[in-house]
Formats: C-alpha cells, sequence, structure tokens
C-alpha cells in the first residue's frame, strides 16, 4: 500500500529537473538583459572628454 | 618572443597608447553596467567608471596589449570601489542605500514587471554573491577570469554563483521580495513568458 514518493518516478524527477533547468535559463536570460540595457545605454561625453583630456596631456609630456 | 621584447613599457610607442584608448574606450559601456550593479545609484556608478577609466589609462604602461582588458579593468573598477569603500564607513551605509534603492527603483514606468522582480531578488543576494553572478551570468566571464577579477579561487567563485543562482530561483519562485500584493509565483511566471518571448524575437 505504500505508494513510491514522486520524486522516485525517474519520468518525473527528469521533468522537474528540466523544469528547473528551464527556470535557471529564463532567469540567466533576464539578468544579461538587464546587464546589457545599461551597456546599450549612450555612454555620456564626459567620458570621451575627460580620456581625451589625458591623452592631450600624455602626449604633451612626450 | 622578440614581439614580447618590443613591448616592454620603456620602448612604449604613441601607436601603443591609440591602440589602447580605442580598446578601452569600446568597455567604458561594460565599465559603466558593472559600476551600476555595484553602485545602484546611476551617477555614483558613473563616478566609479570614470575613475575605473582613468586609472586604467594611468596604468596602461603595465597592461600587455593582447591579453584580456575586459577583465583587467572590471578588476580594476572593483578595486577602486571597495576601496572607497573601506575610505568612509558612512559612505559605504550611503553607497548601500542607494544601492537597495535603485535596485528596486523601476526607472522606466514601461520596464516589464520582472525585470523590477529580479533587481529585488538580486539586492537580497549577499554582496559576493550577486557580483559572482553579475560578471558569470551577464557580464559574460569564464568562471576563472571572474576568479582574477574578485582576487578568489575558482572554485570559490563556482560555489557563489551556483549559491547565487540557487538563492535568487527561491526568492523569485516564493516571492520573497517586498511585493505589493502580488501573488507568490508571479514573478516567475513573468521571467519565463518573457524569456520565452525574447528566444521567439531573436
Amino acid at each position: 500500500m505504500i505508494e513510491p514518493m514522486p520524486s522516485q518516478d525517474p519520468r518525473k524527477s527528469s521533468a522537474a529537473l528540466d523544469e528547473a533547468r528551464l527556470r535557471q535559463q529564463a532567469i540567466g536570460v533576464r539578468l544579461r538583459q538587464m546587464f546589457d540595457e545599461v551597456v546599450n545605454e549612450q555612454v555620456p561625453d564626459e567620458f570621451l572628454e575627460i580620456l581625451k583630456r589625458a591623452d592631450e596631456r600624455s602626449s604633451g609630456d612626450n | 618572443m622578440a614581439e614580447d621584447a618590443q613591448q616592454t613599457p620603456a620602448a612604449r610607442q604613441p601607436t601603443d597608447d591609440e591602440a589602447f584608448k580605442k580598446e578601452l574606450v569600446q568597455l567604458i559601456p561594460h565599465l559603466r553596467a558593472f559600476a551600476r550593479t555595484l553602485c545602484g545609484d546611476p551617477a555614483a556608478a558613473d563616478d566609479l567608471a570614470q575613475d575605473a577609466m582613468m586609472k586604467a589609462w594611468d596604468a596602461r604602461a603595465s597592461f600587455q596589449m593582447g591579453t584580456n582588458m575586459k577583465a583587467w579593468t572590471f578588476m580594476i573598477l572593483r578595486n577602486q570601489f571597495y576601496s572607497e569603500k573601506r575610505r568612509s564607513w558612512r559612505q559605504s551605509q550611503l553607497d548601500q542605500e542607494a544601492a537597495e534603492r535603485t535596485l528596486v527603483a523601476v526607472d522606466d514606468p514601461e520596464a516589464p514587471v520582472a525585470l523590477d522582480e529580479l533587481r529585488q531578488g538580486l539586492a537580497m543576494l549577499p554582496p559576493e554573491q550577486r557580483e559572482a553572478l553579475i560578471l558569470v551570468g551577464a557580464g559574460g566571464f569564464a568562471y576563472e577570469e571572474a576568479a582574477e577579477i574578485c582576487d578568489c579561487a575558482v572554485g570559490t567563485v563556482k560555489s557563489r554563483v551556483s549559491r547565487a543562482r540557487r538563492a535568487l530561483h527561491a526568492i523569485l519562485e516564493e516571492g520573497a521580495y517586498e511585493r505589493d500584493g502580488a501573488a507568490a509565483g508571479d514573478a516567475m511566471r513573468s521571467i519565463l513568458a518573457d524569456a520565452e518571448r525574447l528566444s521567439t524575437v531573436r
């Protein structure tokens, strides 16, 4: 009368594993999207200006 | 070998600076993204990214062209972030508060719900787990590169990433984050739906 635990059914546990993997993948996609959103933003001009000034300073030293 | 000898700092040519600068400029968007995950507050993050960019520029003579500049600049940015934090405990408190606020805030009212929930979930992870997951899961770094950036063993990064993934999954699945009456499991459902939508678009 003792029913096997659902987790002991190899088919069920493999389906659960696939499901968990799918969910992890979905989180991964989201995570990359969150990061890429900032990567794809326009870089503020300030960055290039600061670097340009530093480059000109070091060229002047030579 | 002969090529290496020509690239010693003493023999540095202006063309080396040009090549370095070009590669550094291409990395700015990535430095900004990484800084945003550390600082939260976009203005503070850009300050950090600028500081890191300038530190990298100043240290260009010690960088060997052809090696991984992305990992090198990320390491500089991370060191900069933590040395600033150490300098002032009070400031680190403010950084932490800003990070929590920004990770939770939705800048774009049109932003999908799941993205906001992912930010909230990330904010709940221990900082070292969050950092490892972001570098490997979002920044596209290999475990070995992430270990170099975080100055720890490869095994440590692997276990941090795996713990972070499990914890984040559980947080999103159970809806353990602060939410406004949304049912548990909603976050995971909307993440799954979005992932499906994104994969069909691509």
